[in-house]
């Protein structure tokens, strides 16, 4: 028998006011599946991220972590259930230090001691924010803000990362760097990523599945390989 | 100069209560956005609990005691049950609720404990210059400053407040109960209020006693500039010697229009206030 899927959303609908935003939307990831949500501005990415953290109320349909339905748990509790959403330009308080936007992503379980020790883990997985641990979030660079958010999203122990565009503005090569620690971690702890991206070519190249939304339905899914092989579709939907 | 000296003293003293109200005002505006016009009501009820808990024991202290615990509780409930529904909506719409309270409680006030004043002790003496019952004025908001300063600095629980108040959505996603840590803002900012009012209040208590110090309280707060607990505290203490020498040198009769020029002055030099840094407005 298979294994249950991290995550498994069954016909996911939402709306803003009269507009039908996600129309549903079924998708399963696997434990330690690194998927790819492709789609052109306004397909739905964004706010099916928000599904699925609680920070969107959906018309109908249910998210499952684990097994356990959290279509209308309050966004703060999905961090319990192993599940850490870094939205769009990484939800960073610019106005706190870097060292407190990363106790603060602890904040919910951990005492004091377990906390620092995932600190250094941290700071060993992302350097640059070291040196700038005491300094306002508000003052490091693009590619700082995105290691913190994940950072702080990782100082949670998450089964389960939903990221929200995280190259938006970043140097290629600071990209990779951040994919590559996260297929690192999916390889030592088994770590789940849905990741959101407008550059489909890259993203296809580093994750395993892709979905690509099209008005707010899935219009396709695949393996990346498969997608990044398939020339109508590319055409069609990923437009290179 | 022995003159200029009791001024300094006596502005000193009465700028600790302005700075406690500035504080609790600031304490709320960080986190909710919204100026509680209501503060002095909820202070004023506190201290009319600790006018009737004094009355019945004969001790100041458990009056005392009674007055903070008072204004946790209102600060509390006021935020859950007044301003969480109007969260979100048009900023004016908290201002009217807050404006609404302050009447009904002041109404509330008056029907209970009657409009004529009742005499109202001190804490300690209060005769002569820079009197125990100062001393007690300036220690008391110093100590509820430092321990304010430590709870956001240095405990989980103001670190979660601070994420609330600052980045609302960022701090769900950790795990932060955003609506507790709001909750929790205003009681606290109401227990300083309530300490305000206990130090104000002397020696009579009546429904509009508090009216004239908050006014001072929030030029103190707009002064300092409503994001800064820090200037808060320093717009207190400035604004209660500068009206203290206004008062002993011009009149006391002048101390209103004082603030009032003070305040003018500031927002046409610092439009944000004496101590946040001027930045441009978040959209």
């Amino acid at each position: 028998m298979p294994e249950r899927p991290i995550l498994q959303i069954e016909s996911l609908s939402t709306s803003y006011g009269a507009v039908r935003a996600l129309d549903s939307v079924s998708m399963s990831v696997p434990r330690g599946g690194i998927c790819a949500v492709l789609g052109a501005n306004g397909a739905g990415k964004t706010t099916l991220l928000r599904s699925i953290s609680g920070l969107k109320r959906v018309d109908s349909g249910r998210v499952l972590v684990n097994g356990q339905d959290l279509t209308r748990t309050p966004a703060e509790r999905h961090v319990r259930h192993g599940l850490v959403h870094v939205p769009e330009g990484g939800g960073v308080i610019v106005e706190l230090t870097v060292e407190e936007n990363l106790h603060l992503g602890a904040l919910w379980r951990s005492g004091r001691r377990e906390r620092a020790v995932l600190l250094q883990q941290m700071f060993d997985l992302f350097p640059p924010l070291l040196k700038r641990r005491s300094q306002p979030a508000g003052t490091l660079s693009g590619g700082e803000r995105q290691m913190l958010a994940i950072g702080r999203a990782l100082m949670a122990r998450p089964q389960v990362l939903l990221l929200d565009e995280p190259s938006l503005g970043l140097a290629p090569l600071i990209t990779r760097q951040i994919m590559q620690t996260l297929h690192d971690l999916r390889a030592a702890t088994g770590l789940t990523v849905v990741l959101v991206e407008q550059n489909a070519r890259s993203a296809l190249s580093i994750t395993d599945h892709g979905f690509v939304l099209s008005q707010g339905a899935v219009a396709v899914h695949g393996t990346s390989d498969r997608l990044l092989s398939d020339d109508r579709m590319r055409h069609a939907y990923l437009g290179f | 100069m022995n003159h200029f000296i009791d001024l300094t003293l006596n502005g000193l003293a009465a700028g600790a209560v302005y700075a406690a109200l500035a504080l609790s005002l600031v304490i709320i505006y960080q986190a909710t956005r919204v100026i509680n016009f209501a503060q002095p009501a909820l202070a004023l009820i506190a201290v009319y609990i600790a006018y009737t808990v004094t009355q019945a024991t004969g001790n100041y202290w458990l009056g005392f005691a009674a007055a903070l615990v008072t204004g946790l509780v209102l600060g509390a409930a006021t935020e859950r049950i007044l301003i969480r529904p109007v969260h979100g909506t048009s900023p004016l719409n908290a201002v009217i609720v807050t404006l609404g309270l302050l009447l009904v409680l002041q109404g509330a006030a008056g029907m209970i404990w009657s409009n004529e004043p009742h005499s109202f002790p001190y804490p300690l003496d209060f005769r002569g210059r820079f009197s125990p019952s100062d001393i007690f004025a300036l220690a008391s908001v110093g100590v509820a400053a430092l321990l304010l300063f430590g709870l956001y600095r240095a405990t989980p629980l103001g670190l979660r407040m601070r994420a609330a108040a600052f980045h609302p959505e960022a701090a769900r996603l950790t795990g932060v109960r955003v609506g507790l840590m709001l909750m929790t803002g205003w009681a606290i900012a109401s227990v300083i209020g309530a300490l305000a009012g206990m130090l104000a209040t002397p020696p009579f208590v009546y429904p509009n006693v508090l009216d004239a110090v908050f006014i001072f309280g929030i030029t103190a707060a707009v002064v300092g500039g409503l994001e800064n607990p820090f200037g808060a505290l320093v717009g207190g203490l400035l604004i209660g010697v500068s009206l203290s020498y206004v008062s002993g040198y011009a009149g006391p009769e002048l101390t209103t229009l004082a603030a009032l020029a003070i305040l003018v002055v500031v927002l046409s030099v610092r439009p944000d206030g004496l101590f946040t840094r001027p930045t441009a407005r978040k959209v």
